[in-house]
């Protein structure tokens, strides 16, 4: 689907440096031979995504401004000693982490140990290849974009898994079985969620889902928002964010699977970490968010800019849930996704499903679109309600106000919350 | 699929699913055994993609790799004090024997067939380019039988795999008191 | 070389043939699967180059077909699993050779 030509095509129009790379790409094809302008492209597609975006977003984003947003919900100062307000403060992280000594215990599995790193960055280089940046800015236009970042999205699983392994230490493979089956179970309501939005779009593939959200002029945020609340949890639970990251969880299991790890190997861990948030996040600006369109700002706004405040906001979000919520259990966790998430997933496929078909069969004008985001927004909030009311969370019984238990007059639990689970 | 870039991609393709397959036949440990199956896998997969089945490629990836591998990884880790060795057993010779007669009669009968085929530098229209939503209608439609049958089959197997690894305290648990 | 069909029925064969082969020869229950599920994988494999190359009235076909075979692999792959850890529980041992009593 070939986007509209919003922006010039002139090769210095910097509003859309699909451009320049493409023109060239196109001088160039003359003078190289044929297979050169493939890894031209490709190197070019990785230096400006990955290199150019993501690692420094990585470095002052995800180091520094996740330490100082954190920092500041729990009132203290984040990192200040290293530059001006602690901005050098990443850079002093990599200059210590490059310089550690790269511990290896004896009877560990030492080609697994080398290779989980490695494993480990290789998908979310990946998954910045079919992200739309602007309009003729994706590197990697598919027809399947979406279902590539779930099937890329579940290969640092499998990476996380031979790097707790290959320690030797039972800690380790606790931390590495925890995040697998975490990681197992949330995926299923996220792949359904995500089948409700592809129910009204159409189209798997992510430059699709951006322009069909600037045709109808409505953000898919406000047209499913269970969806979001779904893949928000969804993909927390798959990076191993606060409040589910039981993978690592350093007053329980020292360091889960990454226990062994010290020096360069853990900052790969640590960085990636960062980055395959960044690419949750680009993928929720894009599906959720509109992309790079902003209601006819993209005229004038340079898209990318665009693109990327939504993805640093989404970002920031990850970063709020992280500094306010507690770390769950493993058990209310799985409670969790099975019995709340999936029912959850499940009525709104079927609610979508019932939209869609109203709008196609009776050939309902598209504005009908907005009545279908104000049924969906109040049918999310009642449904979250009734289920969460179903399953047994009496929200009556839990104290809003501390008291001491001499004036309560001794010990009150609350009934509701026996069994642990939600 | 014409062009180098087709050629390259398929040869790189088959050296790397050769190699983990190899791999998986001769190598001493049970787990990086399954580490050469899950690159099998991302390799067929890539095959698929090559073959015009996008969507195939990524189902492969999501179903294969994302909980096939993941659940073998668990079978070895609830395993701990069987063979972690990935020996050979005794019948090694007449598999490997068998194997390569097998392979050998297979390849020779595809040599030796003259296959109807599109020809493989296609013009465009004639490209049977296969979208996900012909897939889709095509599962609903034509085949809706056998896609209502494979979802019996899924259930059946979730709950007959629930059932096998049931410890017996928990089968007390459920007995009537 | 332009890939033809020759070649991807080939590799197919020989990925064929290989699962075949740890199929038949490995010692631990779970090494057994992992050739199965690599003779899978081939004849997927075969199936949608068949449906990519030849000129039948309908290329759809050998995807909706793989969609059954990648289904009932899965389904397979959780039952032997589920198997195999049962019986390490009641035998302490998953391998083929000392599993060949019905009585331990």
């Amino acid at each position: 689907m070939a986007p509209p030509v919003l922006v010039t095509d002139h090769w210095y129009d910097f509003r859309d440096l699909g451009n320049l790379s493409s023109r060239l790409l196109e001088s160039l094809a003359d003078v190289l031979p044929q297979g050169a302008v493939y890894v031209l492209a490709a190197v070019i597609g990785f230096v400006a995504s990955f290199v150019i975006f993501v690692l420094p977003s990585q470095l002052f984003v995800g180091v520094y401004g996740e330490r100082k947003l954190i920092a500041r919900v729990q009132s203290r100062y984040g990192p200040n000693r290293v530059g001006p307000f602690g901005l050098l403060q990443p850079i002093a992280d990599t200059i210590k982490l490059m310089q550690k000594e790269a511990l290896t215990p004896k009877s560990a599995d030492r080609a697994l140990m080398y290779a989980a790193p490695a494993l480990f960055v290789a998908p979310c280089v990946l998954l910045f290849a079919v992200i739309p940046f602007g309009p003729n800015m994706v590197f990697a236009d598919t027809s399947v974009s979406l279902l590539f970042y779930v099937a890329i999205s579940a290969l640092p699983v499998i990476s996380a898994f031979i790097a707790g392994w290959s320690h030797n230490n039972k800690y380790s493979v606790f931390g590495s079985v925890r995040m697998v089956a975490m990681a197992i179970s949330y995926e299923v309501p996220l792949v359904l969620g995500l089948l409700g939005i592809v129910l009204f779009t159409g189209t798997l593939s992510l430059q699709g889902i951006t322009i069909w959200q600037k045709e109808l002029d409505i953000w898919l945020v406000v047209l499913q928002p269970i969806a979001l609340a779904i893949f928000f949890i969804g993909v927390s639970a798959e990076l191993n964010r606060t409040p589910t990251d039981i993978a690592e969880a350093e007053s329980e299991i020292v360091a889960g699977y990454l226990t062994e790890y010290s020096g360069m190997k853990w900052g790969l861990f640590y960085g990636m970490d960062i980055g395959y948030a960044l690419a949750a996040s680009a993928f929720a600006a894009t599906v959720f968010l509109g992309g790079w369109t902003l209601f006819g700002l993209e005229r004038w706004v340079p898209p990318w800019i665009i693109f990327i405040g939504k993805t640093h906001l989404f970002y920031a979000l990850f970063i709020w849930t992280r500094g306010t919520l507690p770390r769950l259990r493993i058990d209310q966790l799985m409670g969790f996704a099975w019995k709340f998430m999936l029912p959850l997933a499940l009525v709104n496929l079927v609610m979508v499903a019932t939209e869609r078909m109203f709008w196609v069969e009776q050939a309902a004008d598209d504005s009908v679109v907005y009545v279908f985001a104000l049924v969906n927004i109040v049918a999310a909030g009642a449904l979250v309600y009734a289920w969460s009311r179903i399953l047994g969370y009496r929200p009556e019984d839990y104290p809003t106000k501390a008291r001491l238990v001499e004036t309560a007059g001794g010990y009150v639990p609350i009934e509701s919350a026996k069994g642990g689970a939600q | 699929m014409e062009g180098v870039g087709a050629a390259v991609a398929f040869w790189t393709l088959a050296g790397v699913t050769l190699f983990a397959a190899a791999g998986i036949m001769f190598s001493r440990n049970l787990l990086h055994a399954v580490l050469l199956l899950i690159l099998t896998f991302i390799g067929i997969a890539g095959f698929f993609v090559l073959l015009s089945a996008e969507f195939l490629a990524m189902a492969q990836v999501i179903i294969y790799v994302g909980a096939i591998a993941v659940l073998v990884l668990f079978a070895v880790l609830l395993t701990p004090r069987a063979g972690r060795d990935n020996g050979e057993s005794k019948m090694l010779l007449p598999a490997v024997l068998l194997a390569v007669c097998l392979g050998a009669v297979v390849l020779f009968v595809i040599t030796d067939t003259s296959w109807n085929t599109v020809p493989s530098a296609p013009a465009v229209e004639h490209e049977p380019k296969v979208a996900a939503s012909d897939l889709g209608e095509a599962l609903l439609s034509t085949w809706i039988l056998p896609f209502e049958l494979a979802s019996v089959l899924l259930t059946a197997a979730l709950v007959g795999a629930i059932l096998l690894v049931r410890s017996p305290e928990e089968e007390a648990e459920d007995m009537p008191s | 070389m332009t890939p033809g069909l020759d070649h991807f029925l080939a590799v197919g064969a020989v990925l064929f043939a290989s699962g075949f082969a740890i199929a038949l020869s490995k010692r631990n229950a779970i090494g057994v699967l992992m050739g199965v599920e690599l003779m899978l994988n081939a004849v997927n494999l075969t199936l949608l180059a068949f449906s990519r190359f030849s000129s039948g009235p309908r290329p759809v076909t050998g995807q909706a077909f793989v969609v059954f075979t990648i289904t009932v692999a899965a389904a397979e792959a959780a039952v032997a699993l589920a198997l195999a850890v049962s019986v390490y529980r009641h035998r302490e041992t998953i391998d083929v050779d000392k599993l060949n009593l019905l009585r331990s």
